[in-house]
């Protein structure tokens, strides 16, 4: 489990993160969104304790990451693929880590057939390497202490199709086992896919977190019928805003069962009632994090 | 590159909690001496001293005329490189993990800051340690070699005494090089200053020392140039010598070592 508590890191003239806390639980894929800048990278470097938080608290299983012995045992973490010297071979990388987590040498081949790194790919230096393979030994490393707490900065980056299916199953068979993934992406359909929990940041605070399910309902609902005017009348008696798309659809902020309700009461034949997920997490992240967004555009 | 399916059992996620042990500290520096050599650019200044070594021996071989042929020429012939070397090799075990990123990796494995470069300085005293043991044992085999092939007595002109004063003279360059990547934490920028206060400095402070006679009597305390000389030429022997290389190693080597561990431990590392 990770816990973040009021977590604020400030630079020179401004705040990276601002009063962050949530929670990442066992057993749960955490997904950790937020447009460029909004502090996701500076939260997850405060937890492996490679930035010091201005104020606040973050604990890995109720221990502070740097209070840790052996932390590579207990927590995975890969937050940049490249931040590895270019001089060394992929498996001279993998055997210095297994080296200081004090494990058999043996873990190394394990890791370097897992990730799918063939034996003269981990001979080359990591300078040849593409962005997808740095990657792939990233997640290596990260699992190579066989933790229960991982903790990946845009791990998806760069990898194949094949590469982002295999970690898909690989971190939610990892959850399954009780584990606790916390992810950030930029790939929302990723994150829509992988993910049980989601934590939203932008500017650093915040904007919304909970449960996927929770949070995509709070999309509102999606009804089409064949008088979508005169829906839109009747849920504006029942004193539910409502707005008619152009193609016919009416959206509202209001659970589907009062929709259907007030449907019903007023006649109306209905042709399509749901929530209006499949509009899905990429309306809800420009949304919430619509004040935050570069291009001020919100959807 | 292909996917490939899972096996439960290399990335299980054990329930039960383990009993972890720290890390210990005669581990950490093992992997430290690993990583000063197993990089390309490491693995060629670790040839680059054999090769040096070899390469003095044989120019004192060959140029040095017959009665010359003496162990304390070829070890001031092997010792110039060295002392080159060394402080690069100290440098870059340093540096390396903020311009090569490879701090990201290692700080998170080992959170303590200060017991990896703690660990780094004590694999850079075995490397100068063993590197001025291989110097000198290629000296004592070109000595050998000399005298032979002039068909003189072999000399050995160097002291036990002597000899320690010169590696001892390394290793202070050593720990320069070592404070200046604590620092500065940029390859580029510590082996600039190295050579800024290893070649550029004794000039100004010995130019100084000229015009400023009140400064002559005070340059011994501060120029830790003036010192390491005193060391590689066994002139170190004073307790008023000694007292003068405590000087210039306060000075130089302890005070801004520990003001640059202070700031490297808060630092952010990216």
């Amino acid at each position: 489990m990770i816990t973040v508590e009021s977590l604020t890191r400030r630079y020179a003239g401004f705040t990276a993160v601002d009063d962050v806390s949530f929670t990442a639980l066992p057993g749960r894929v955490t997904g950790f969104l937020g447009p460029n800048g909004a502090g996701k990278s500076t939260t997850m470097r405060v937890m492996v304790g490679l930035t010091v938080p201005t104020s606040g608290t973050a604990t890995i299983n109720g221990e502070r990451f740097a209070d840790l012995p052996n932390p590579g045992l207990e927590v995975g973490v890969l937050l940049d693929a490249s931040a590895q010297h270019a001089g060394r071979t992929g498996r001279e990388i993998l055997t210095l880590a297994a080296d200081t987590m004090g494990l058999p040498r043996r873990r190394v081949d394990e890791m370097l057939e897992l990730v799918s790194l063939t034996p003269s790919e981990a001979r080359r230096c990591v300078r040849n390497y593409s962005l997808g393979m740095r990657q792939r030994l990233g997640i290596g490393t990260a699992l190579l202490g066989n933790p229960r707490v991982l903790i990946l900065d845009e791990p998806a980056n760069g990898l194949d199709p094949a590469g982002i299916r295999w970690m898909r199953d690989l971190l939610t068979g990892f959850a399954s086992q009780g584990g606790t993934v916390l992810l950030s992406s930029h790939l929302l359909h990723e994150i829509e896919v992988i993910a049980d929990d989601l934590v939203v940041i932008g500017n650093g605070t915040i904007v919304a977190s909970g449960s996927k399910e929770e949070l995509l309902a709070a999309a509102g609902t999606l009804v089409r019928s064949t008088s979508p005017r005169d829906l839109v009348h009747a849920l504006e008696q029942a004193g539910i805003p409502s707005t008619l798309a152009g193609d016919g659809s009416v959206r509202t902020d209001a659970a589907s069962d009062r929709v259907g309700a007030v449907a019903l009461a007023a006649g109306i034949a209905l042709t399509e009632l749901r929530s209006a997920e499949g509009a899905g997490l990429e309306d809800m992240f420009l949304s919430l994090t619509a004040d935050t967004q570069r291009e001020g555009a919100a959807a | 590159m292909t996917a490939t399916t899972t096996s439960p059992d290399t990335i299980g996620a054990t329930p039960a909690r383990r009993t972890v042990r720290p890390i210990p500290t005669a581990r950490l520096v093992t992997i430290e001496l690993r990583k000063m050599f197993d990089t390309r650019s490491g693995f060629w200044m670790l040839v680059s001293i054999g090769v040096l070594s070899v390469v003095a021996t044989g120019a004192v071989l060959v140029f040095a005329p017959d009665n010359e042929i003496a162990y304390g020429n070829f070890a001031a012939a092997i010792g110039f490189p060295m002392s080159v070397i060394l402080p690069m090799i100290a440098i870059l075990g340093v540096t390396s993990e903020w311009s090569q990123r490879s701090g990201l990796t290692t700080f998170t494995l080992v959170p303590s800051r200060g017991r990896v470069i703690g660990a780094k300085a004590l694999a850079t005293v075995v490397v100068g340690v063993v590197s001025m043991a291989v110097a000198f044992a290629v000296g004592a085999v070109g000595n050998l070699l000399g005298s032979t092939i002039t068909g003189l007595d072999t000399v050995w002109d160097v002291s036990l005494a002597a000899a320690a004063q010169i590696v001892l003279g390394n290793l202070v360059g050593m720990a320069i090089g070592f404070t200046l990547g604590v620092v500065l934490r940029s390859s580029a920028a510590a082996i600039v200053g190295y050579f800024v206060v290893s070649l550029v400095l004794p000039g100004i402070l010995a130019l100084l020392a000229q015009v400023r006679p009140w400064f002559a009597d005070l340059q011994p305390w501060i120029d830790w140039n003036y010192t390491q000389v005193a060391l590689f030429e066994n002139d170190t022997d004073t307790a008023r010598e000694w007292a003068m290389l405590a000087s210039t190693t306060g000075i130089w080597i302890a005070l801004p070592l520990v003001v640059g561990l202070l700031f490297l431990r808060r630092s952010e590392v990216k």
